[in-house]
């Protein structure tokens, strides 16, 4: 398994990351390798296996009653934002 | 009071009930310890001075009121994965490196409650990825048995500050290894519990299913002290299992006798050098001379884990990392020129080398075509691993191998070769991908370097497990060793 500048420039897009030109080859490479070691994985008989999401079977996710149960944090939260105005969080205009 | 730094968690807490020495004093005593040593270490990201000495008095008054509890007025450190209200938590990462967390992680809240005293917030690598702790933002840490080699990561900045005795006892966090490897390399006794045992509520998530927290400490009895205030179930982790939790400490002392260990064949095979195969073998004949039982075992599929870990994990982390926005908390990029690039440039400037690999890897083996091939591939061959594990279980009471392939290695000699570092954790990854509470143990020394035997329990098996542990270390010294330039 062999990944390419292009694959890996399509995967950081994906990932949302920006990856300069010259780390490019760098991610190529070490994915590369990454990838084939776990080719590995396809020696293994899985025809019928069930695969497994979670390390404790029988768990079942919980509910609870529909009742408020948290206190308004919100100028707290928002104090580790970056850019705000009048409690909003701003980003670069979206809509032109 | 010189010699505080000397004791265990568990004779701090006797000293303290019979008024030997105040908190205060303990708390200063290690705060002046980090003040001397941190810098060559770099063991601490935050130190927590002022809040601790008023936490310290506060734990006398109680004390001297009679109301303390077993752990009231004992310092202790948070490694900087946990949320830790109004104080810094940066998970290493310069992504978080201005986060101060507005609530407290599970953890943490009841760590306070029990009356513990926070020292500071611990280095580890970024994001607890990596086994070195050398890709934190914050640079590395380094080993107190020599300051040339790693301590073992993620949590290397909880284990030198216990190992170099900057804090009797420390939190960690163990996704694929990372209290047992670096427990092992630093000549700790660390446990990471059965998946669901401790809340993971305000611990900052790597990958959802594997993460678990637990504890650095100087031994068996110390770990189950504090293991037993963070235990048990939350309401805000959907994963916590509500479930009693057994008192660790009252079957420490529990006889060996008719005790079945499970010997791993896969890891006893030619993977294994001579000389720490000698060590483990010693070892296990300290237990059989307490009258356990030595049976060979056979985990066929475990030689997979790390493959299996290295698709399942970076597909987690990816989906996880994917909150850090730069909109919300966190390094957000300098005049972002549209959203997009608000995006990717925050993700790219704020995230390491090792964070961004795993998040690539992750997005690959989650995207459309590959998906079947390799993220779901890899939950089967989790679950043959798992089935492994539930066979040998049926046979035995505790598996046992070594901990890690070598002992500490140098800084910079697998940083720049991810698979050389991945396989650092062979030994470690099959416990997390089935969820098993597994501990590391120091068990001698190779070139004047710690080795762990490690400890493998069925689920919810952390009593046997720190039972074994503790009776074999009232047998062994090798626990009570300190690195010279910090006794």
């Amino acid at each position: 398994m062999s990944l390419d500048l292009k694959d890996v420039a399509g995967i950081a897009h994906l990932a949302r990351l920006h990856v300069t030109q010259a780390d490019l080859p760098v991610y190529a490479n070490s994915l590369s390798k990454i990838m084939a070691m776990v080719e590995q994985l396809k020696a293994a008989d899985t025809s019928k296996v069930e695969p497994m999401a979670h390390p404790l079977a029988g768990q079942v996710q919980r509910m609870r009653a529909d009742a408020v149960t948290e206190t308004d944090n919100h100028a707290k939260f928002q104090r580790n934002a970056p850019r705000t105005e009048s409690g909003l969080y701003l980003v670069p205009k979206v809509i032109e | 009071m010189t010699d505080l730094h000397r004791l265990t968690l568990s004779e701090l807490s006797d000293g303290l009930k019979a008024k030997r020495f105040s908190s205060v004093e303990a708390t200063r005593h290690f705060l002046t310890r980090i003040e001397r040593h941190n810098k060559a270490l770099n063991a601490f990201i935050t130190v927590t001075g002022e809040q601790a000495l008023a936490d310290a008095a506060k734990a006398d008054q109680s004390l001297a009121a009679g109301k303390g509890g077993p752990l009231t007025g004992l310092p202790m450190a948070h490694k900087d994965i946990f949320c830790t209200d109004g104080v810094l938590t940066t998970c290493a990462s310069r992504m978080l490196s201005n986060f101060v967390a507005p609530y407290d992680a599970t953890v943490v809240q009841r760590l306070k409650q029990a009356g513990m005293v926070m020292l500071g917030k611990t280095n580890m690598d970024e994001f607890a990825m990596g086994s070195s702790n050398e890709t934190s933002w914050y640079g590395p840490v380094k080993n107190p048995w020599d300051l040339k080699k790693v301590p073992g990561g993620s949590s290397g900045g909880s284990a030198a500050a216990v190992a170099a005795r900057l804090a009797p006892i420390a939190t960690a966090t163990d996704t694929g290894g990372s209290i047992r490897q670096p427990a092992a390399l630093t000549s700790l006794t660390g446990i990471k519990p059965t998946y669901g045992r401790v809340s993971r509520y305000g611990m900052i998530a790597f990958a959802s299913s594997l993460d678990q927290g637990g504890v650095l400490a100087l031994s068996a009895r110390d770990a189950a002290m504090m293991l037993q205030a963070m235990s048990g179930f939350d309401e805000r982790d959907s994963t916590s299992v509500d479930a009693p939790v057994p008192d660790y400490c009252a079957t420490l002392d529990q006889p060996l006798a008719g005790l079945k260990i499970g010997l791993v064949k896969e890891f006893f095979d030619k993977g294994l050098d001579a000389a720490n195969d000698k060590l483990m073998r010693d070892a296990l004949a300290v237990y059989e001379k307490l009258g356990a039982k030595l049976i060979d075992v056979s985990l066929p599929n475990l030689p997979l884990s790390v493959p299996t870990y290295y698709v399942v994990a970076p597909a987690e982390c990816s989906s996880n990392l994917s909150r850090f926005d730069g909109v919300r908390f966190g390094y957000s990029c300098e005049n972002p020129k549209d959203l997009m690039d608000l995006y990717t440039r925050s993700r790219g400037e704020g995230f390491g080398a090792e964070v961004k690999r795993r998040i690539m890897t992750g997005t690959y083996v989650l995207s459309a075509g590959y998906y079947d091939a390799y993220y779901l591939q890899a939950q089967k061959v989790r679950r043959l691993i798992t089935d492994d594990f539930e066979r040998a279980f049926k046979q035995v009471d505790v598996l046992m191998c070594p901990t890690s392939p070598t002992p500490a290695f140098d800084l910079g000699a697998k940083v720049d070769d991810p698979i050389t570092m991945y396989l650092n954790d062979i030994y470690t990854i099959g416990a997390n991908l089935a969820g098993l509470p597994a501990m590391s143990i120091p068990c001698g020394f190779l070139n004047n370097l710690p080795v762990g035997l490690q400890l493998i329990g069925g689920h919810f098996a952390e009593a046997k497990l720190l039972n074994a542990a503790h009776v074999f270390q009232r047998e062994t010294e090798w626990h009570k060793k300190v690195p010279a330039a910090y006794e």
